[in-house]
């Protein structure tokens, strides 16, 4: 099971992969995804993409607006993985 | 994921209307198309007091503010926090006024232009309406464009003025202010605190004082109906972007496609989801709907599932303006979640940007109550010249037919794709079912009147007496038109237009890149994505970090909406004899088509 940690880990690689002009190291926590790294919904989608190869975790395109931030993001991973909460 | 695949879709979708609906303001074609006049239509319009012309923002406000509507809300805007702003005609209608008179202050002529690079919020549409009120053009553009982007279109544009927020100002034109020296003024939205940290800006206004400081009273000057108003940019399959120019006198044709192709009527509540920076977001999400006197939602979020059934229902939008990309994207959702959702007071659905898949139409029936209504149109045509109406059958995966006032034709084509012309110079016209380019007869009030400062550009828009749209489609025996497929190697995305030589350009100034083609690659939700073909340059090798160091360098200049989502390398890119690159060729490859005989492909005439 991934801890909190390592989901952020994969969360800033998925990013890294869809917006490779962002500078991640000066992203903060809780800054908007679509406003600091201009993502945009096919973005979103690719970062979804992302973020199941990663983890197996599969984010229903009805929850997508649940991943405004790295933590919101992270948060979602946390309490969506298996046996999670 | 629900897959987007279902049960077969009907050839033919009758509808029933509602009772306690309004009848529609179209309610049979044929009668409709005989009895329209454009001078009817001006009849339905004012024009400035004493005979001074005619003049959008007039229509669209002044008018309005001064009648019956003063105090009916004009626009509703929805921030992304939650909060709501409510703005009546007599307010909009002072802004508006504040802000001509603010550019005046700035010594703004007439004919000079105005840009915009801004979200959904309501100082879009004051900046809209307020460079119209001054004579001045307005141009918006893209926020999600690059620097590159931006700095080629306010240069074309030669902009004098730009509206746009501290945060948009930093990350897209801070870069390549140095190379736009006339540029004078940047009008600012946002809080003081936000203005403030955006430290020095060169000509930066806070647009709020600006406006508090102005005169509210502002008399539109004499407006000559073919006056320059809106300057929309596009891009084409070579060179650069080109500016369609449109002139006051387009309004005829919002206000007609407003009443007869959305249907809205008085006391509707209209959403268009477009962005601002598009055209649609100008003719449907400002000035269509404002002519009708009608309120309009302004969602500063982006798609969200439920938010967006939410707004359809808390608001009790009765006409609903969206786009293909976005109903796949709810598509995918599930008509279910619709289904939570009390979407009564929605009236008429329609869709544009690129062709909505029958699937697509079904599930409006399904999930919404009643089909989605697909419509044509292009940047250059202004309005909406195709559509499906309300009181007329649908036939899933059709466009629908032409507008009242509008005569469209399938043209056929040569064998080197343009419009073929008899002996006598005139087009030929296709035989029904047969594909050709879809073609307008010129003359409507909304069609472009140029490409700012490209005539000959625009002088190849016209063959044998039409208007050629580069859309190949065709027309059957009931005279409903169906989509092909772009004519050109132009991209279309989300409903967007990409020229591929824009991409090439900006991926060729890469030191890696040796050669390079960019194509449209098929995409479940977008239509279409940007795939680029590079050919490395030695000593560079074609591997994943290459291919993510050159999406990071397409994205920074270009950003997201533009820059290509996949990179392929090869070894070669298909070139003809004249060294053009031949597109055709990499769409075949991707697709895993015989390529053709390319022993037959001649040098092209050079554009």
């Amino acid at each position: 099971m991934s801890t909190t940690d390592e989901l952020r880990t994969q969360v800033l690689e998925a990013l890294g992969a869809i917006a490779p002009d962002a500078d991640l190291a000066t992203l903060s926590d809780d800054a908007s995804l679509r406003d600091e790294l201009d993502l945009d919904s096919m973005d979103m989608q690719g970062l979804v993409v992302g973020l199941y190869e990663a983890t197996g975790i599969d984010v229903p395109e009805r929850d997508y607006g649940k991943l405004d931030t790295v933590a919101d993001t992270v948060a979602y991973l946390a309490a969506h993985r298996p046996g999670g909460q | 994921m629900t897959a987007l695949r279902g049960a077969p879709v009907p050839a033919r979708i009758a509808k029933a209307l509602r009772i306690g609906d309004p009848p529609p303001n179209l309610r049979d074609y044929e009668q409709a198309r005989r009895a329209f006049s454009w001078e009817r239509a001006r009849a339905q319009l004012d024009g400035l007091p004493h005979g001074r012309g005619l003049n959008i923002a007039h229509e669209a406000v002044d008018r309005h503010a001064a009648g019956a509507r003063a105090d009916t809300v004009a626009l509703r805007w929805l921030a992304r926090t939650g909060a709501r702003r409510e703005i009546s005609y007599r307010e909009l209608g002072e802004l508006t006024s504040r802000f001509a008179d603010v550019l005046a202050g700035l010594g703004v002529e007439p004919g000079e232009r105005v840009a915009s690079l801004l979200g959904r919020v309501p100082e879009l549409h004051v900046a809209a309406l307020g460079t119209l009120k001054r004579g001045a053009v307005f141009s918006p553009l893209f926020s999600a464009f690059g620097p590159e982007p931006v700095r080629q279109r306010l240069a074309l544009g030669d902009a004098r003025v730009l509206v746009t927020t501290p945060r948009l100002y930093a990350r897209k034109v801070a870069p390549v202010r140095e190379q736009l020296p006339a540029l004078r003024h940047v009008l600012l939205v946002g809080y003081p605190d936000e203005i403030a940290a955006a430290g020095e800006v060169a000509g930066g206004i806070d647009l709020r004082a600006a406006l508090a400081a102005a005169d509210a009273a502002w008399e539109i000057p004499p407006t000559d109906p073919g006056q320059l108003a809106l300057l929309h940019f596009t891009s084409g399959t070579t060179g650069m972007p080109k500016g369609a120019m449109h002139v006051h006198e387009a309004v005829l044709a919002h206000w007609a496609t407003g009443s007869l192709a959305l249907d809205l009527h008085p006391g509707d509540v209209f959403w268009c989801t477009a962005d601002p920076g598009w055209v649609t977001g100008t003719s449907y999400g400002i000035v269509a709907p404002l002519v009708h006197g009608v309120t309009v939602v302004v969602d500063e979020g982006e798609l969200d599932v439920d938010r967006w059934y939410r707004i359809l229902q808390d608001e009790r939008v009765n006409v609903w303006y969206t786009a293909p990309t976005a109903v796949r994207m709810l598509m995918r959702a599930g008509a279910e979640v619709a289904r939570e959702y009390d979407l009564s007071a929605l009236r008429f659905a329609a869709s544009v940007g690129e062709p909505l898949a029958p699937e697509a139409v079904a599930w409006g029936a399904e999930a919404l109550g009643q089909p989605l209504h697909d419509n044509w149109w292009q940047t250059e045509t202004g309005g909406i010249m195709i559509a499906n109406y309300r009181a007329m059958d649908v036939k899933p995966g059709s466009m629908g037919r032409p507008l009242p006032g509008i005569e469209a034709a399938i043209l056929r084509r040569d064998d080197e794709g343009r419009v073929l012309l008899d002996a006598g110079g005139h087009a030929v016209e296709a035989a029904a079912g047969e594909q050709g380019e879809l073609a307008l007869r010129p003359g409507w009030p909304s069609m472009l009147r140029g490409y700012l400062g490209e005539p000959e550009r625009y002088a190849r828009c016209f063959a044998g007496g039409w208007y050629c749209s580069g859309d190949l489609a065709r027309r059957d025996a009931d005279g409903y038109y169906w989509f092909v497929g772009r004519g050109d190697d132009v991209i279309k995305s989300a409903g967007h237009l990409i020229g591929p030589f824009e991409v090439e350009s900006a991926l060729l100034e890469h030191p890696a890149v040796a050669e390079c083609g960019v194509i449209g690659v098929l995409d479940e939700v977008a239509g279409q994505v940007v795939k680029a073909f590079v050919v490395p340059a030695p000593p560079a090798e074609g591997d994943p970090a290459l291919a993510r160091e050159l999406l990071g360098w397409a994205r920074r200049r270009l950003g997201p909406a533009v820059a290509p989502r996949e990179i392929a390398f090869v070894a070669s890119i298909p070139k003809n004899r004249s060294g053009k690159i031949v597109r055709r060729l990499l769409r075949a490859r991707e697709l895993g088509l015989p390529e053709g005989d390319v022993s037959t492909l001649e040098p092209e005439p050079p554009s």
